[in-house]
């Protein structure tokens, strides 16, 4: 076939996708991105909402270009259309230098671009709202920081406030416009904590410390789910948190410390770890004789467990 | 000067002959090795380790509280497997030579019963393969359909919570060690000798040794559901895995036995691979499902050992009280999260490279064209199974990993795309101006390559941290590796299926029933799949029995279509023991009109697939070309032997006979 | 072998394999405790009394070392399951009777009654809003009904007396009696379990009987 004939199938090709891609892309940056999950109730997430919305509008095209050359494959080249005659084969149906080069070139390109911009949404909203372990690297620059130790155990959810004298509560409370530093730990099996519009989800994981940052932007309620398998009722680990006004947030804290004052002073005092007693309240897993790495002191227990 | 080893043989002195060396006796058919007796066995072994873990355990501490001897468990599931494969036959050759004593050749038999026992023809292990990898791969569809049965309601349940955990986590075990194996056993110890022109593999007993564990791993995973279910998920998080009741040992023994047998099918394609070419293929010759084979095996042997240790020392801390994942004893909960994934991400790669393989060979065959790309397609291949090894952390964004590893991680994931994006090249350069025929098995490719494509980008999502936190462990994931390894190792599993199915097993397959089948399967698939992006995206965690209320609408759509799905595989069963059993259909040596070298035996394929080891001229690729050799001299058409070439099949033409042999009643045009 | 022939024993072979897929199912669907009604002949607006009891082993079925709820149907029999089918919008008047020994709580945070009305509980005879379960004789279970809010810690009997080891418990064993009261919500299906990690033998403790509806855990089915 000539040269001539090629041309005009990769002219096809290319208006026909040019034109998708430019249309279709617009309709999501316009219709769909400011939709787009987990929402921007935070900096972290919001900063996931961008990151997945120009993630997608590259991915659209790439998309639209695999689609759009297979369909008009399959519809132009297919046998009842092309009759008896044999396609070429040949050393040029077997391979093509410039298009394999090129065809190597644009992904790698597109990869380290990717690489590149996911980077940069990870380090700029301080950790992009994932857990960073114990030694976070990028932390955030504000100096007004409020710490919320997150502890799961099966099949719970619960919050200390250290800077309000350490009490515990079921209920995860946040002022708006702050920085907030969550300590992520389990007291039993892994969990991960998964505050879905504030965009934070960590692993909390026995005896060890997962920094996650946010910064809070909106008021509003979210939802706190557990995202990794922890037992019977992983599928019920959740409760919900709210978003509110600083002053509001100050009076539900010192409200709560006061209220749950006589349980505070019987908590163990706060601290970024916890080492639970891994025979449980009965014993029995491991010898009691035998626990040369566990501190005497457990979370929850003057005496260690019988 | 050869070496006189007549003193060694003890024939040194002139006219002695060497000592008869005592034979092994062959006992009646029904006590020989077979399927019942491999039964038989499991069954005392299984009972034999019960009996040995009470004896041992019964007096630790834990057992005495919890009432579960996990020892006893453990022994049972192990020794019932040496039980079944003994007696299945697995142990006659090494322990008689242990003995010094002389193995019997193994039963030479020509009826259907052969189908049962061990073989040593390559052939019928793949086709024992092939039965049992839909065996599992049916077992795990029952599963899911449980799934999404009890996914309807986000309120009303119909399972438990522990049974639907257990369900799902059983229903996950299952298909990831189906898979792994669904290509490389059936079709890979099938196709790989006749590709390469051998007659044979490596390790024959090793072959069948790799099929065998593999039907006990079935076997013992499939204990679990009795033992009381786990809780883990497919992924066996550490220390869940050591809090678990009793089905937990089934999961980990089941996994281990599955792993020795990936191991071994592993290095035995690759020995094939490497040695057992036919003179003049040389790596520029070898197909390209060979070559996805060959990255699979070395992925396979690499790889798993590491599932086989973090299993180990599971089976420790449950039974014997040590503190590998416990992180109060000086043990560590991240342990187990960087063995299994270590291992895990290459299993993924273990899963797609041989789809990948598959389409490649259906794509030139149904395009009358060469292969677009044939030395980027295998450089894509060893490129996957290289980087694979280097991304297993994206499992652990978030789980409190030394953050600077982050974006280490995402840039090897993201680069891993570029191979696996050479596929993509290499279809899409096949079908540029070709001849495109919509037999099954092409639609089967095609639909791959559309599947493929939504799981391979949504993977990219995936790769990149802060989408990840979003989405990590929620139904985009289940969503992703569903459409990578259901939508692309499974239908091209099918497509191989349809494709050499008529040439193992010498009957046709109706194209009609093959059609709906395709069709069914690819419209439910997506439309069971592709809501569950949004599902994950809106925020239901995997794994859970209740979620957000309005998420009902978009659950009820995907488990609608997933009953449908589920249908759509009584269609290929229907077809498949319709045209194998019920009213077979014979098939002509080359129905497809292939140029591959596995096509120019004749049908059936003889035990020793090659009256003469062929020499290979050319890849199989060479459409479209007047004067293209033909892919391999096959030796004269003379030679007479039984089950040899049929007269008339337009097969293999010797180079110096010229194209036209006209067959009797076969209209087609020989390969030219 | 005839056509025929060959369909005949394929359908039995498909007949052995549905039924199995059959059994299997069923086995699965029916393997729950049975549900105990507290809804038939109950006047809207009246209050509900449920009556349960914690014990140290069941003594009975599978599992006769495992700790386990047990429930009073409305008509005085004790039954061992932790399915309650409740009256929406309702106060729920619970008595517990508390049969085992006890430890420290894992998490004293388990030691506040909250979500009950007033916020308090009554062990035997007198409020309470916290209990030290350093102290005494320790917390041996909690009624927690986490998606609601409810969570009241059950004091425990002294470890060393006799106490009672086979289901269903009477006075004759050592017992403390924790009494509370709560309203349920709108209809649906909300979890319950204990808070103590009282799966003897299990790592952390919560295997076992915490991780086996029935036992340690259940459902508080809301009905309209």
């Amino acid at each position: 076939m000539s040269r001539g004939a090629e041309t005009h199938h990769f002219r096809r090709l290319i208006t026909i996708w040019v034109v998708l891609s430019v249309a279709l892309d617009l309709v999501f940056y316009f219709a769909v991105s400011p939709h787009v999950p987990p929402g921007a109730m935070t900096s972290s997430a919001s900063g996931q909402q961008t990151d997945f919305t120009v993630l997608f509008m590259i991915a659209l095209p790439v998309m639209l270009a695999v689609w759009v050359y297979g369909a008009y494959a399959l519809i132009v080249w297919r046998e009842s259309r092309s009759g008896d005659a044999e396609p070429e084969g040949g050393p040029k149906a077997r391979g093509n230098l410039g298009i394999q080069v090129g065809w190597i070139a644009t992904t790698t390109a597109i990869v380290l671009g990717v690489f590149v911009y996911g980077t940069f949404e990870l380090i700029v909203p301080a950790g992009a709202g994932g857990g960073e372990g114990p030694s976070p690297i990028w932390t955030p620059t504000s100096h007004d920081i409020l710490p919320v130790q997150v502890i799961g155990q099966q099949w719970a959810w619960t919050y200390r406030y250290p800077t309000f004298g350490g009490f515990e509560t079921r209920q995860l409370m946040l002022p708006v416009d702050t920085t907030v530093e969550f300590h992520v730990t389990s007291l039993d099996v892994i969990h991960s904590f998964w505050a879905y519009q504030l965009g934070v989800k960590a692993d909390a994981n026995p005896s060890q410390d997962n920094i996650a940052y946010t910064t809070t932007k909106q008021l509003g309620q979210f939802t706190v789910r557990c995202s990794e398998l922890c037992g019977l009722w992983h599928g019920a680990m959740y409760n919900f948190g709210r978003v509110v006004s600083r002053a509001q947030f100050f009076v539900w804290a010192q409200s709560t410390q006061r209220q749950n004052a006589a349980n505070t002073k019987l908590l163990p005092a706060f601290s970024y770890t916890y080492v639970p007693d891994a025979n449980g309240a009965d014993g029995g897993y491991y010898p009691d004789n035998i626990d040369p790495y566990s501190k005497v002191e457990q979370y929850g227990a003057t005496t260690p467990s019988k | 000067m050869a070496l006189d080893m007549r003193e060694s043989i003890g024939a040194a002195h002139s006219g002695d002959t060497p000592p008869a060396r005592p034979r092994a006796r062959r006992s009646p058919r029904w006590l020989g090795p077979h399927l019942g007796r491999a039964l038989v066995g499991a069954v005392a072994g299984y009972a034999l380790g019960h009996f040995l873990g009470n004896s041992i355990a019964s007096g630790y501490i834990n057992v005495q509280g919890n009432g579960q001897n996990d020892v006893a468990t453990v022994l049972a599931l192990s020794i019932g497997v040496v039980g079944w494969l003994a007696g299945a036959g697995m142990l006659d050759y090494p322990v008689a030579k242990m003995f010094g004593r002389e193995p019997l050749p193994p039963a030479q038999s020509k009826s259907w019963t052969r189908y049962f026992g061990p073989a040593l023809d390559h052939k019928i292990i793949g086709l024992q393969y092939t039965v049992v990898v839909l065996l599992f791969f049916f077992t795990g569809g029952l599963l899911a359909m449980a799934i999404r049965t009890e996914l309807l309601s986000p309120t009303n349940h119909l399972l438990g919570p522990g049974t639907y955990i257990s369900v799902v986590s059983e229903h996950g075990t299952i298909m990831m060690m189906m898979a792994s194996s669904i290509v490389i056993g059936p079709l890979g110890n099938w196709l790989v000798p006749l590709m390469i022109g051998s007659r044979r593999m490596a390790f024959p007993r090793v072959e069948a040794f790799s099929l065998w564990i593999f039907a006990a791993g079935y076997l013992v995973i499939l204990t679990a559901l009795p033992l009381g279910g786990f809780p883990t998920g497919w992924t066996g998080y550490a220390p869940l895995q050591t809090q678990a009741g009793g089905g937990m040992d089934s999961y980990l023994v089941g996994f281990a036995v599955i792993g020795i047998g990936m191991i071994c099918a592993g290095f035995n394609l690759l020995a094939t691979i490497v040695n057992y070419r036919a003179p003049g293929m040389t790596w520029g010759r070898v197909p390209i499902f060979v070559w996805s084979i060959l990255a699979t095996a070395a992925l396979l042997t690499l790889a798993t050992p590491t599932l086989v240790a973090a299993g180990l020392f599971g089976v420790l801390d449950r039974t014997a009280q040590t503190a590998f994942y416990v992180n109060e004893h000086g043990g560590s909960s991240f342990l187990w999260q960087n063995l299994f994934w270590f291992f895990g991400h290459p299993e993924v790669y273990i899963m797609a490279l041989p789809g990948f393989g598959i389409v490649a060979e259906i794509l030139p065959v149904f395009t009358r064209k060469p292969l677009f790309g044939y030395r980027i397609a295998a450089a894509g291949m060893i490129g996957v199974a290289l980087l694979s090894f280097f991304v297993w952390q994206h499992h652990l964004f978030q789980s409190g990993i030394n953050p600077d590893m982050r974006p280490l991680f995402m840039l090897t994931t993201e680069l891993i795309s570029i191979p696996t994006g050479f596929i993509f090249l290499v279809g899409l350069g096949t079908l540029w101006k070709a001849k495109i025929r919509f037999a099954v098995p092409m639609l089967f490719a095609l639909g791959m390559f559309f599947n493929f494509l939504i799981g391979g980008i949504s993977g990219v999502f995936l790769s990149d941290v802060p989408v990840d936190v979003t989405v990590h462990g929620s139904f985009f994931v289940l969503a992703h590796f569903h459409y990578t390894i259901m939508g692309g190792l499974v239908f091209a599993f099918f497509g191989g299926l349809y494709y050499w199915l008529p040439k193992m097993t010498g009957k046709t397959l109706s194209e009609r029933l093959g059609k709906w089948h395709f069709w069914t399967m690819f419209i439910f698939f997506n439309f069971t799949f592709f809501p569950l992006f949004f599902v994950g995206l809106l925020g239901q965690p995997r794994r859970v029995f209740e979620y957000a209320q309005n998420l009902q609408t978009l659950n009820d759509i995907s488990s609608v279509s997933a009953f449908c799905l589920g249908a759509s595989f009584i269609i290929f069963v229907v077809n498949f023991v319709w045209s194998m059993f019920i009213d077979p259909k014979p098939s002509s040596p080359n129905p497809w009109n292939s140029r591959g070298l596995e096509w120019q035996t004749p049908m059936p394929v003889p035990p020793y697939n090659f009256a003469r080891i062929p020499v290979v001229l050319a890849d199989p690729y060479h459409y479209g070309a007047a004067d293209a050799r033909n892919v391999a001299d096959l030796g004269p058409r003379t030679l007479a032997l039984s089950g040899a070439v049929a007269p008339g099949a337009p097969s293999a033409v010797s180079s110096d006979e010229t194209a036209g042999e006209e067959g009797s009643g076969d209209p087609r045009p020989p390969i030219a | 072998m005839s056509r025929g022939g060959r369909l005949v024993i394929l359908g039995v072979l498909l007949a052995v394999a549905v039924g199995l897929v059959v059994f299997t199912a069923m086995a699965f669907i029916r393997s729950s405790p049975p549900t105990v009604d507290f809804t038939t002949g109950h006047q809207p607006g009246a209050p509900v009394d449920m009556s349960v009891q914690t014990v140290g082993s069941i003594g009975f079925g599978p599992h006769p070392t495992w700790v386990s709820y047990l429930t009073e149907t409305p008509s005085g029999q004790w039954v061992h399951t932790t399915l309650w089918d409740l009256p929406a919008h309702t106060r729920i008047n619970v008595t517990v009777f508390q049969y085992d020994g006890g430890s420290p709580l894992r998490n004293q945070q388990w030691g506040q009654v909250s979500g009950t009305i007033g916020d308090d509980a009554v062990l035997n005879g007198k409020t309470f809003q916290v209990i030290d379960s350093n102290s005494g004789n320790g917390v041996g279970h909690t009624f927690a009904i986490p998606t609601l809010g409810i969570s009241v810690p059950l004091y425990a009997d002294n470890g060393s007396a006799n106490l009672c080891a086979v289901a269903p418990c009477t006075f004759k064993s050592p017992h403390n009696i924790v009494k509370f009261s709560f309203m349920t919500p709108g209809p649906g299906q909300y979890p319950w379990q204990c808070f103590v990690p009282c799966g003897l033998g299990y790592l952390y403790g919560n295997g076992g009987p915490m991780s086996t509806v029935g036992y340690m855990g259940g459902f508080l089915k809301v009905v309209a």
